[in-house]
């Protein structure tokens, strides 16, 4: 049931479309909506798909001729039924009546015709639920370039090959607008903890947002900045700014804008952001605040210092439970340094929209050891139309969903671990024959 | 351990998935006394399973190593004994995700089969969600109970033995998601309705034929689910290999002994370590396709109810 109070008086614009959300208060999710003018939402009462009437069909398309001429009502004409307020539905049925060649069509075409003009004509609009499956193919069916053309079932295989579920310690570093923690939050149901890797100035959480997540979900969200992590390993880590605060908070600011440019949201419903903005800056007009204004910020500073201090001592146990990686840099470097904080016996598993890249993560993880188990893959997905004696994939399937690279953590032996010299890495692994098993015991 | 909590030590009575190399694994019940024969030689549970780490190398007898591993229902997938024709992970990881699963979510789900799917579902559903998994054949329900009793989950689980078409999932109202892994789920799909709660939910059917799917597809269109979509996924594996080639001698133009036009017209292996003209090669890194891959496992046909 829709109830967030944040939806009121906000203006959503979508495809051209533009409207309210009061109306949707109240109703369940799945519910759907026509656009009235003015941009009121009303439920739609649902008519019959297929009228009973019947309709009168061609068998074949022997006599359609593609002359563009057709359709006998012009642009013009069209705009000025919408002007006049008519409907959807009707414009829709003026179109198949001004059509010279829709009663020649199949049976098959006139529903497609159908369909495609209601597609264009009716303002309809349904509220769903937001999950991993809806934000995830509207992702990539929108913003691809946003979430590094991660496609949804490569997602779906992330969350499985990293064995994410309630409960565990999980390290996530994507530059994927917090898709791909927004995926890992829902699969960890509030319970476990996550550490979110992040590079520039704070983490990136616009997707994240999207999932409309209970406020629980956030306490054990924890982040740390990439540029840090050398020194976390390195012994050298302190959560005191290096710099002058001032300093800091005025780079940090710079690179946040700079990140702000690829993090816009596609018409996503964001309450109380624009009243935030709106409160600081009648703050910064009034000089009375100042006082209490340099205050909060220390004490914002303060509570960083101290997640930050946090977040540090969860990733200084080693002992995560996995490591998931999407982002736009280069996996090596990170897999490198991050599996230093997961725990043997885990599973870890890296996306990159390009395989060469894992070409590469993956001798260089072969070189260093602790990973067993390593495998490239990529899926393909294919979608169906089917329809009694007319069943068979779609016309057009999506060319690449990106590369994942996964594997298992095992113990590093002593003295492998960061030390130089490389003896030759044991070959491998053992022979990849299975062996007969005397004492197999289930 | 448990199939839904790691632990970080190997215990009496715990299954462990000992690794023998590249794709070469099985399962091993750990238990104070006994050994287990590789092809490395024994490895004795009391000695050299409990107590230890998951992750860790575990000599044996014959000096051979192999890793012991902490279970997950992905590494089960692999390893479990078949009684039947089981999911895979590649379309385990599609129908958790279509079917909006997550802690909490009740599914419902038939038949049992193996379990393979039935231990991811438990997975993800855990702590606080449930599986309703039917299972006509006595035997293959009566395996599922034991194993799930065995990894820790059985409170998570109800397996119950009877036809799914005749009898339905035995609970009503309550399911966000219904999964179909039967020979006829179209005979299904009015008690898996019933099954779904009333506002609502996921369903999803895998069948390897598509007269199977056309079937379906007409029975959920009849019972009003909505969102009908049917899809089908594939795994695609790349072995990493170094590759080299060689560089074909196309002789030498006349006064010109700076080599093939090949290596001076192609900036991008200049310098670069793998290429060695004099030799004639060049080294590469590729992602080799397998020469024979699973092409086909089944279709998945999704779709939603809706409040009606
Ligand atoms: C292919 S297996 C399922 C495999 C399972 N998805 C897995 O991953 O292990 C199909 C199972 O459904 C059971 N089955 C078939 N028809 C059934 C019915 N009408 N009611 C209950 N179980 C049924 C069979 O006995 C068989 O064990």
């Amino acid at each position: 049931c829709l109830n967030e109070t944040g939806l009121k008086i906000q203006k959503i614009i979508f495809e051209k479309q533009w409207f309210y959300l009061d109306n949707a208060i109240g109703h369940v999710y799945g519910t759907t909506f026509e656009v009235t003018s003015g941009g009121n939402l009303q439920p739609k009462q649902e008519v019959e798909e297929t009228s009973t009437e019947a309709k009168e069909a061609g068998t074949d398309n022997r006599n359609i001729v593609d002359d563009g001429k057709s359709q006998k009502l012009t642009h013009d004409d069209i705009k000025a039924l919408k002007d006049k307020g008519i409907k959807g539905q009707e414009i829709v049925q003026q179109l198949i009546e001004n059509s010279t060649t829709f009663r020649d069509k199949t049976e098959f075409a006139q529903d497609k015709y159908i369909k495609k003009k209601k597609k264009k004509y009716e303002a309809v609009i349904t509220i769903v639920k937001p999950s991993t499956r809806i934000l995830s193919t509207m992702y990539y069916a929108r913003e691809p370039g946003k979430i590094n053309h991660l496609r949804y079932d490569t997602l779906a295989q992330m969350l499985t090959l990293g064995n994410v579920h309630a409960g565990t310690k999980m390290i996530v570093m994507e530059t994927c607008a917090g898709l791909v923690l927004g995926a890992v939050m829902e699969r960890m149901g509030g319970y476990g903890s996550i550490v979110q890797m992040y590079p520039g100035g704070g983490p990136v959480r616009a997707a994240t947002s999207c999932f409309g997540f209970p406020r629980e979900f956030f306490d054990n969200l924890h982040e740390f900045p990439l540029s840090r992590v050398q020194s976390l390993l390195g012994g050298t880590f302190s959560a005191e700014p290096e710099e002058m605060p001032l300093l800091e908070e005025e780079s940090n600011g710079l690179s946040e804008e700079k990140q702000q440019e690829t993090e816009e949201e596609p018409a996503e419903i964001s309450p109380a952001e624009e009243q935030d903005t709106m409160d600081i800056s009648a703050e910064e007009l009034n000089c009375l605040f100042c006082c209490s204004k340099v205050r909060d910020k220390q004490i914002k500073q303060w509570e960083r210092r101290k997640k930050l201090k946090e977040a540090a001592a969860l990733l200084g146990e080693k002992n995560a439970d996995g490591l998931i990686v999407a982002s736009k840099f280069h996996p090596t470097p990170l897999l490198l340094s991050l599996l230093e904080f997961v725990a043997p016996s885990r599973p870890f598993v890296v996306y990159c929209q390009y395989k060469e890249p894992l070409l590469d993560c993956y001798t260089k993880l072969r070189e260093r050891g602790g990973v067993i188990n390593l495998k490239l893959s990529e899926s393909w997905l294919r979608n169906y139309q089917v329809l009694p004696d007319r069943s068979h994939p779609k016309l057009s399937m999506s060319g690449g969903g990106g590369y994942l690279l996964s594997g298992i953590t095992v113990l590093l032996e002593q003295g492998r671990a960061g030390c130089g010299t490389s003896e030759p890495p044991k070959l491998e692994e053992p022979s990849s024959k299975r062996c007969k098993l005397q004492d197999l015991p289930c | 351990m448990s199939f839904v909590e790691y632990g970080d030590t190997i215990k009496d009575g715990d299954t462990a998935i000992v690794f023998l190399g590249h794709e070469s694994m099985f399962p091993v019940k750990v238990q104070h006394g006994t050994v287990t024969q590789t092809k490395y030689g024994v490895i004795r549970h009391s000695t050299d399973l409990i107590g230890k780490k998951y992750g860790s190398k575990v000599t044996c007898s014959k000096g051979g190593w192999v890793f012991i591993l902490h279970p997950t229902p992905e590494l089960w997938t692999m390893n479990l004994p078949h009684r039947t024709q089981i999911l895979y992970s590649t379309d385990i990881s599609i129908i958790t995700m279509m079917l909006e699963l997550k802690p909490g979510s009740i599914v419902c789900e038939s038949g049992t089969g193996s379990g393979s799917l039935s231990h991811a579902l438990i997975r993800t559903v855990a702590p606080t969600g449930h599986l309703y998994t039917v299972e006509f054949h006595q035997k293959r329900a009566e395996k599922a109970r034991e194993e799930f009793r065995e990894h820790g989950v059985e409170h998570l689980v109800t397996v119950t033995n009877q036809d799914v078409c005749k009898s339905g999932f035995g609970v009503s109202n309550i399911a966000d998601a219904v999964f179909l892994d039967i020979p006829s789920p179209w005979e299904a799909i009015g008690h898996a309705k019933s099954a779904l709660k009333a506002e609502g939910g996921r369903i999803c059917s895998f069948s390897p034929c598509i007269e199977q799917v056309q079937r379906t597809c007409l029975a959920m269109e009849e019972y009003g689910f909505t969102e009908i979509n049917t899809l089908e996924i594939l795994l695609r594996v790349y072995n990493v290999r170094t590759i080299s080639l060689q560089i074909p001698d196309l002789g030498k133009a006349a006064e010109d002994n700076s080599s093939t036009g090949f290596d001076s017209s192609n900036p991008s292996h200049q310098g670069s370590p793998c290429a060695n003209l004099q030799q004639g090669t060049v080294q590469f890194k590729s992602g080799v396709p397998l020469r024979e891959v699973v092409g086909h496992t089944g279709y998945l046909t999704f779709a939603t109810k809706n409040l009606v």
